[in-house]
């Protein structure tokens, strides 16, 4: 049983100094109200800038505004959300 | 006088920097890496076993970095710590440079800020197409998640990863930019009315000048911040790109 406890203890040893452990990562970001918040709010816009430049210039390259436009505003928003997700979700893929 | 004619760039050195477009955003860029160069060489130049104010402010900032990179990337991390370490330093004496009066924050300019995320960006992506090679791109498209979403869910993910430039500059320029407009604008109220009203006028400028003093601490604070947000950051990005999940 001992034996067993000091390999789960060496392994997460070993997986931490390879930065692998799911406990360390964004540890070390600051964590107070307004800088979350901050954070979340640029990631949101962020993403939805990214979304809506690829769709405007898809549409003036391909001459199909709005649709293209229309359809990556959508997913610029999802992506949005998705990064304000992945800023609170614990490490690892959703 | 408004709050942000303070962003704007004008050449310096005479007609020589005119004809190249050397601003006072680039002079301040040479004189950071000066300060940095010069703070490196003079902190180890002693090499003493108990450190000076300079060895130990050169230590403390390497070990700093040092630990952030080893302790988010891991051991392969020591490679990274190079360009880390001259981000972070860059960005917090950019920072701190642009709190001196007269002085000029180029972290203030978007154009500065998304050159160091696309710098930043580039990196990641060459490190993680060098490491993982085309497995790469199954980073856009989780394990295990239905074929038929592959249109929906690969754009997506997509754009969330471009997007990683874009919210690393913004944050930065933004948090730069609003620090110094308010220290501006606040600066601004003390001489509207310390110069209205006689004693009366003094005495209400006190409240602004007060307040301006209480925002150079927190600037402060910002500078810091910022940088460290900054360099950490780069951190995770390098650590998805070595580890890639």
């Amino acid at each position: 049983m001992s034996e067993q406890d000091s390999f789960e203890e060496r392994l997460r040893q070993a997986q931490a100094r390879r930065g692998k452990d799911p406990g360390s990562a964004k540890a070390g970001l600051p964590r107070g109200n307004w800088g979350v918040g901050f954070r979340a709010g640029v990631e949101l816009v962020s993403s939805l800038v990214v979304g809506i430049g690829i769709g405007w210039f898809l549409d003036r390259w391909l001459g199909t505004w709005p649709w293209l436009f229309l359809v990556f505003f959508v997913l610029g928003s999802a992506a949005g959300v998705l990064n304000v997700y992945r800023l609170f979700a614990p490490r690892g893929r959703p | 006088m408004d709050a942000l004619s303070q962003f704007e760039l004008k050449p310096v050195f005479g007609a020589l920097g005119d004809a190249v477009g050397f601003t006072q955003s680039s002079a301040h860029m040479l004189l950071a890496v000066g300060i940095i160069t010069a703070l490196m060489m003079l902190g180890t130049r002693q090499r003493a076993l108990i450190p000076g104010r300079v060895q130990a402010l050169a230590e403390s900032a390497y070990e700093f970095i040092h630990d952030l990179v080893t302790g988010q990337i891991g051991d392969e991390g020591k490679r990274f710590f190079p360009f880390v370490f001259s981000l972070f330093m860059f960005i917090l004496v950019g920072n701190l440079l642009g709190l001196l009066p007269y002085a000029f924050t180029f972290t203030s300019h978007i154009a500065v800020t998304f050159a160091l995320a696309a710098v930043v960006f580039l990196l990641v992506t060459i490190v993680a197409l060098a490491i993982h090679g085309t497995k790469f791109f199954g980073y856009f498209f989780p394990e295990g998640a239905p074929k038929a979403l592959a249109p929906l869910i690969i754009p997506i993910e997509l754009i969330s990863y471009l997007s990683r430039p874009v919210s690393l500059s913004v944050r930065l320029f933004a948090n730069m930019v609003a620090g110094h407009v308010m220290l501006k604008v606040f600066a601004t109220f003390v001489v509207l009315i310390g110069g209205s009203a006689g004693v009366l006028g003094v005495l209400g400028a006190s409240l602004p000048l007060a307040l301006n003093v209480a925002l150079v601490g927190f600037e402060i604070l910002v500078a810091f911040l910022q940088a460290y947000v900054f360099a950490i950051l780069t951190s995770i990005y390098l650590h998805d790109a070595v580890h890639l999940h």
